[in-house]
């Protein structure tokens, strides 16, 4: 996890296409400036970047699902239950699996496991736009690479 | 078996939690119910589901801006119901 970036997501682990679904890896760094706060003497990652680790797996899935041709935002979040506290230097484990796909958005169901033991999970619904701008389309096709959407993930399908 | 109209107004009740009496063919979902665009998705994502097509929302709301279409097409009921008609029969043709 990169969090000082918001980008929490280390690498795709599977990504299958005809099943639609994906996994990925995020291991929680053992220091962050944000275990200072949350909470002092007691380091919790916090839920919402446990949801926002669901959700760019989630996105991860949609780009790869649409080729690259258009980009998702995370638009809402339903039934999330956050099971488990996860702390400093845990290694997440994140599956996606794309419910839907509308016209402009997309609905998936994503959940957290780490160690076997159900961390959360949530429905989500991202809006699925033209990429706003030739810089960001550039940008998250290399975040792709970094992180093994493109080159390294199995694709099935 | 419900008609297509009263499949969309249950569904509206149910996403959007409006009174079921407030809801009439007539009434237009942005303009009279209130319903804003990640509501709407909301009722897409139910109406694609009970009725196993996938609302043109994009195309619809391309064809608005355009000037080629206006909202009361898609966004009254009566007038959704005509065209998730239209799609189901598609689908089916």
């Amino acid at each position: 996890m990169r969090l000082e970036y918001f980008q929490l997501i280390d690498r795709i682990i599977d990504l299958n296409l005809a099943d639609r679904k994906i996994s990925s890896e995020a291991t929680v760094p053992t220091a962050s400036t944000i275990f200072e706060g949350h909470f002092p003497g007691y380091p919790l990652m916090p839920g919402v970047l446990l949801i926002e680790a669901m959700a760019q797996t989630s996105g991860w899935l949609v780009i790869a699902a649409n080729r690259f041709e258009r980009v998702p935002f995370l638009a809402s979040v339903k039934e999330a239950k956050l099971r488990t506290f996860v702390t400093p230097g845990e290694v997440l484990s994140v599956e996606a699996q794309l419910m839907h796909e509308g016209s402009g958005y997309a609905v998936t169901k994503a959940k957290i496991v780490a160690n076997g033991k159900p961390i959360c999970d949530a429905t989500l619904t991202l809006r699925v736009m033209d990429f706003p701008n030739a810089e960001m389309e550039t940008e998250m096709r290399k975040l792709a690479s970094r992180i093994g959407l493109a080159l390294e993930a199995p694709v099935n399908g | 078996m419900s008609t297509t109209y009263e499949t969309i107004a249950n569904i509206i009740v149910e996403t959007c939690d409006i009174p079921r009496d407030s809801i009439t063919p007539e009434s237009h979902a942005i303009n009279d119910l209130g319903i804003d665009s990640l509501d709407f998705l909301d009722i897409a994502f139910a109406i694609d589901k009970a009725f196993g097509i996938k609302l043109p929302l994009e195309q619809w709301t391309q064809e608005v801006n355009d000037g080629k279409a206006t909202t009361d097409q898609y966004f009254v009921l009566k007038n959704l119901a005509a065209r998730i008609d239209e799609l189901v029969a598609a689908k089916g043709a």
